[in-house]
């Protein structure tokens, strides 16, 4: 029971994090359909930039609280901001020209981009694995007994912290903004949105900057919670991510989240119970299993095909 | 930074400078954003922690090496008024090109083979270059084998490589456990290929394109975890080692009485090995496209080509389309395991790092890149590919990054690939290739 216990709020945690990742597919996959395969990168990059801000800002463990709040929420800033630009940038150089051409090729491009920015982080930052020294410490008891003790450490109540309110804020950016509602439409006509004065192009720009924003989030708890980060986190995350967001139910920002957690609780689940080698496997056989039984999701709509 | 569309449109009136210094400083912007923070800063593992390393000149050199190619840009390229060609060729060059290229178009096939024949025999080739050949007919191979699946029935498959690892661990452990030669795996390398390919096939592939494509990708993941971490059988991380090498008729290419140097009354050289295996992977690719334009032509051909233009219409028409799907899915599953046995023959070694992804979204490269469908963009794409990472070896570390480039750069310019053309299979009164635009291409409903 305790054991259980501990996991759960493991998986949570992780599960957060694959949730974070999983909107910024959600959000593209739903507005232009197409599976934006770089994604897991750009939350490799957040990573990175968020590890470059801690090191300049020299936070350690023994930052005063007010200090490192503060501190935590300028890399926060920063790691959003850059991967923002990146998000971007990659949608105008490699997505924009291919709009409106057969629908493989985006996922070529975006291949090509996954690969440029793996092997870019890896020649600009090296390629070995960069330990970070906690800078958190600390956590709660929860319940004991005997010599096992079920905890909630300070991060893992900073990650599912911080994801609930960029989870509440983003849903209500999509659902009370103007830029929310362009959002939306275009999701459901992108034709139909631009004849009604809508700038098709700059929303897309906007999903792709706001996906990216959040995999940045995303990648700065990865750097917290697992202390270490190398160029090639991006691949696996990004698939499980993926998966998280075609179990929610592809386009809907909840499902999202609920597939996070889901996947993030049958990862930590499989490696404490079953083996920690074939986490991974469990991860994508979840993936077929989904598509196979349930191919709109937990909360998707089925979809109707069109002649 | 690039923005073609808009570029030609705004510049239709000449140049505004206002426009393009506000442009410029934005590029400028995003360009230190990008570059300012992971080149300026690299993180080192120090004692107690990291401390960062800056690297300012490097980081203001590309930063101003984007903005000052931007306004190159500007000022050449996109400063054409809208609506005319941003091509730098001349119109009448390129249809005179376009008319060479047609008369002599048939005859590049040939050409080709005749050349691929006699290559090793020339005085220029090298132990080098004969394995680079050897590497290019392995890509071809694979290349066209994907084609098939992608190409012929627009199925999209990001697992590619997953086949091409059973093919090659087939042969090494029917070698290892019972002794079995190279020429009695190779068909049954490709028969367990085909058999996966099915069993992986048949649940996925009601499922549309951009999903049945993340669900091979997870399907060529989850054999390469598995290879990793079955370490009794497979030799996990460590891999197999010392797989029998191929013989010629059971003449084996070493030293000594009754070996293929001694019954050919040749000295023994070691390049005769290699130039057997060369003729052998040609030999295999031959046969995966003869295969491939026969099929073509069959019933179950069409079939696939009609499933890639219209999965609902082949419905209507009666068409059992998983079983024309399967196929497609089997057929190429079984050319990769052909590919990977020879690939275990070749190597004498074979572990799961050679099957990553990576080697997957290469073989969809060639294959896009190329143009799907067509069998000698394969080639052309295989070539350029495999041929540039060789050119590229010098530069290790920037190998994959170019690569990588080239993908996207290649994808912006020619969408279509290379060979943008197509043969339909039937003609009516004579031969006439179909514009690309004219087709779907791995839509994959």
């Amino acid at each position: 029971m305790e054991y259980f216990l501990q996991q759960l709020i493991n998986g949570i945690t992780l599960g957060s994090i694959y949730g974070l990742i999983a909107i910024g597919y959600t959000m593209v996959y739903g507005i232009i359909g197409m599976i934006n395969f770089a994604h897991g990168d750009i939350f490799m990059v957040g990573a990175f930039i968020a590890l470059i801000v801690i090191t300049a800002l020299g936070l350690t463990v023994s930052t005063g609280l007010g200090l490192m709040f503060l501190a935590l929420i300028l890399v926060l800033v920063c790691a959003m901001i850059i991967a923002s630009a990146y998000g971007w940038t990659v949608e105008r150089l490699a997505y924009r020209p291919l709009r409106g051409s057969f629908r493989l090729a985006p996922l070529i491009t975006a291949i090509g981009i996954s690969i440029v920015l793996q092997n870019y982080i890896q020649i600009a930052q090296g390629a070995r694995v960069k330990p970070l020294q906690p800078i958190f410490s600390g956590g709660y008891e929860l319940m004991k007994k005997g010599d096992f003790v079920v905890q909630i450490s300070n991060i893992q109540i900073t990650i599912i912290t911080v994801t609930v309110v960029l989870m509440a804020v983003f849903s209500l950016l999509i659902a009370k903004t103007s830029l929310g509602r362009a959002q939306r439409a275009c999701e459901q006509d992108r034709k139909m949105a631009s004849l009604l004065g809508i700038n098709v192009d700059r929303t897309i720009s906007m999903t792709f900057v706001m996906g990216a924003a959040l995999a940045a989030v995303a990648g700065l708890m990865f750097l917290l919670y697992y202390g270490v980060i190398d160029f090639f986190i991006g691949f696996v995350a990004g698939v499980k991510a993926f998966t998280a967001a075609v179990l929610g139910g592809i386009g809907s920002l909840p499902g999202a989240m609920l597939g996070g957690l889901v996947i993030g609780l049958i990862e930590t689940f499989w490696s404490a119970y079953f083996s920690v080698e074939y986490k991974d496997v469990a991860a994508f056989a979840m993936l077929a299993i989904v598509l196979i039984f349930l191919p709109q999701g937990l909360l998707g709509k089925p979809e109707v095909e069109k002649v | 930074m690039s923005a073609t569309q808009q570029g030609a449109g705004e510049a239709s009136g000449g140049l505004d400078v206002a426009t393009l210094a506000k442009d410029l400083v934005v590029t400028a912007f995003l360009a230190a954003a990008i570059f300012g923070t992971t080149i300026a800063f690299k993180t080192e593992t120090a004692a107690g922690g990291l401390s960062l390393e800056t690297h300012f000149g490097t980081a203001a050199a590309i930063i101003a090496a984007v903005v000052i190619g931007r306004l190159i840009l500007w000022l050449t390229l996109w400063r054409r008024p809208a609506g005319q060609s941003v091509s730098l060729v001349p119109e009448g060059l390129k249809a005179g090109f376009r008319a060479k290229t047609d008369a002599y178009g048939k005859f590049f096939g040939p050409t080709m083979l005749i050349f691929a024949v006699v290559f090793p025999f020339l005085p220029t080739t090298d132990r080098y270059l004969l394995d680079l050949g050897i590497l290019i007919l392995t890509y071809v191979m694979l290349g066209w084998g994907l084609n098939i699946v992608v190409g012929l029935a627009g199925l999209l498959d990001l697992g590619y490589v997953a086949f091409y690892a059973i093919g090659a661990y087939s042969y090494a452990l029917l070698a290892q456990y019972f002794g079995l030669s190279f020429w009695i795996c190779l068909p049954l390398a490709g028969i367990l290929a085909a058999f996966w390919g099915i069993i992986l096939g048949f649940p996925v592939l009601r499922l549309r394109g951009d999903y049945l494509a993340i669900v091979t990708l997870a399907f060529g993941e989850i054999i390469r975890v598995v290879l990793l971490n079955w370490y009794q059988f497979t030799g996990g991380p460590d891999g197999l080692s010392g797989i029998p090498r191929p013989t010629f008729f059971g003449l084996a290419f070493k030293r000594g009485e009754g070996n293929f140097a001694d019954f050919f009354g040749l000295d023994y050289s070691s390049i005769h090995r290699i130039i057997f295996l060369y003729f052998l992977i040609l030999i295999l690719a031959l046969v995966t496209n003869f295969v491939t334009n026969r099929l073509r032509r069959l019933p179950i051909g069409r079939a696939w080509e009609a499933l890639r233009e219209d999965e609902i219409a082949c419905r209507s028409l009666g068409l059992n389309t998983t079983m024309v799907k399967l196929s497609a899915f089997a057929i190429g599953a079984m050319f990769a395991g052909f590919a990977g046995s020879f690939f275990a023959t070749r190597q004498g070694f074979i572990s799961p790092e050679s099957f990553t992804f990576i080697e997957s979204a290469l073989i969809l490269a060639i294959v896009v890149l190329g143009g799907m469908g067509s069998q000698v963009g394969v080639v052309i794409a295989s070539i350029c590919m495999i041929g540039g990472f060789e050119i590229f070896r010098e530069a290790e570390q920037f190998r994959m990054l170019i690569f990588g480039l080239a993908m996207v750069v290649i994808m912006v310019w020619r969408p279509r690939g290379l060979i943008s053309t197509r043969e339909p299979s039937i003609f009516i009164k004579s031969k006439k290739g179909v514009s690309a635009d004219m087709v779907a291409q791995g839509e994959g409903h």
